[in-house]
């Protein structure tokens, strides 16, 4: 029999435990206050609020529907909104195989997002440029934009991807929220030819 | 009357004699070959001799033999009689470090991107071609990438191992 029922009748009597809130920052807490960091407090609500960009080519795309639909559902993690703007996005999603003419492209919607600015290179080809070695297709995103987290798999999996951003909003959360400013990472983009 | 292809082999040879040679049907399709000069002499006499009347352009693309000296990038045309539904595939040889070919694209339109096609990947100069570019791939490519002399594979992957892809 399927589990079919009606929302009038919920299994379970209470919803608070179906709702997780998320982790209060280390502060200094008494009557009346709550004293901690900005950029945790920053990082916290930058991390339950981003706003991913797919930039879906191939196969991982499908992969990626079926995670941002109801069954996966990607809102979960506070990415309620799918944006297909670059100038409005927080986080690159980069899925399927990226080809040499569709490099700059990619380039280019990169550096209409505005900073603060993350990347996820899904899938096999996006990392690597997986099976297709050859002369048209780009051997990995990193060559041309940098990349916070990659996802394996020829396509990953919703769960993998899931996995993937989950370990994109552990990097947003614990970010400093000067560390675009930081020599390092002037670096890391100088090395791209960016900026 | 169908067209069949010793009529076609026929008119090609009581036109051309022997310049036009190395007939074969390999599969019912009459293929036939001649000397790169009088590529568009054949072609233009396919098109024009009413009871021929190959007026369609299907294909046009090339073949990199590298041991077939002097003739190394065999450039081939596939035409087609609409009418009778009979079709013929046409080819001419060119060495590689020679390699100007007449241009077909003022006798058929289809030829010009097919001929951009074939110049990006095996670096056959269509002379007379009104816009010979890249069309697929980078504008920034510097070498012909069909050509056998040039490996398939990227040269700039850093992670893949041969061993794992079967070349080690």
């Amino acid at each position: 029999m399927r589990p079919v029922r009606f929302n009038v009748h919920p299994k379970e009597a209470s919803i608070a435990e179906a709702i997780s809130m998320g982790v209060a920052p280390d502060g200094v807490s008494g009557d009346g206050f709550f004293a901690t960091q900005l950029s945790s407090v920053v990082g916290l609500a930058r991390k339950n609020s981003l706003w991913p960009l797919p930039f879906a080519t191939s196969c991982c795309g499908i992969e990626f529907m079926a995670t941002m639909a109801s069954h996966y559902d990607l809102s979960r993690f506070g990415s309620e909104r799918v944006g297909f703007s670059p100038r409005q996005c927080d986080l690159l999603m980069v899925m399927g195989t990226i080809a040499k003419k569709m490099a700059p492209v990619l380039r280019q919607v990169y550096i209409q997002m505005a900073e603060p600015r993350w990347v996820i290179a899904v899938g096999a080809c996006a990392s690597s440029g997986g099976i297709f070695d050859t002369y048209s297709v780009l051997q990995g995103i990193d060559q041309v934009i940098p990349v916070d987290v990659y996802v394996p798999g020829c396509p990953p999996r919703p769960e993998a991807i899931i996995d993937g951003f989950m370990k994109v909003q552990d990097l947003v959360g614990q970010e400093s929220i000067r560390r675009r400013n930081s020599e390092q990472y002037k670096a890391l983009l100088n090395s791209y030819g960016i900026q | 009357m169908a067209l069949s292809n010793e009529f076609i082999q026929e008119q090609l040879v009581n036109k051309f004699g022997d310049q036009v040679f190395q007939f074969s049907s390999a599969n019912g399709m009459l293929s036939f070959e001649s000397s790169k000069d009088l590529n568009l002499k054949v072609l233009q006499f396919l098109y024009d001799e009413p009871s021929l009347g190959f007026t369609f352009l299907t294909d046009l693309c090339a073949v990199n033999y590298p041991d077939n000296v002097g003739g190394e990038l065999v450039v081939v045309y596939h035409l087609h009689n609409l009418k009778e539904n009979v079709r013929v595939r046409y080819s001419i040889a060119t060495a590689v470090a020679t390699p100007d070919v007449f241009t077909a694209s003022k006798l058929f339109e289809a030829a010009n991107w097919m001929e951009r096609e074939t110049y990006d990947f095996f670096g056959v100069n269509f002379v007379g071609h009104p816009n010979l570019k890249r069309i697929l791939n980078v504008d920034e490519m510097d070498y012909f990438p069909l050509r056998k002399e040039f490996p398939l594979e990227d040269q700039t992957r850093i992670d893949k191992d041969d061993e794992m892809f079967g070349r080690g």
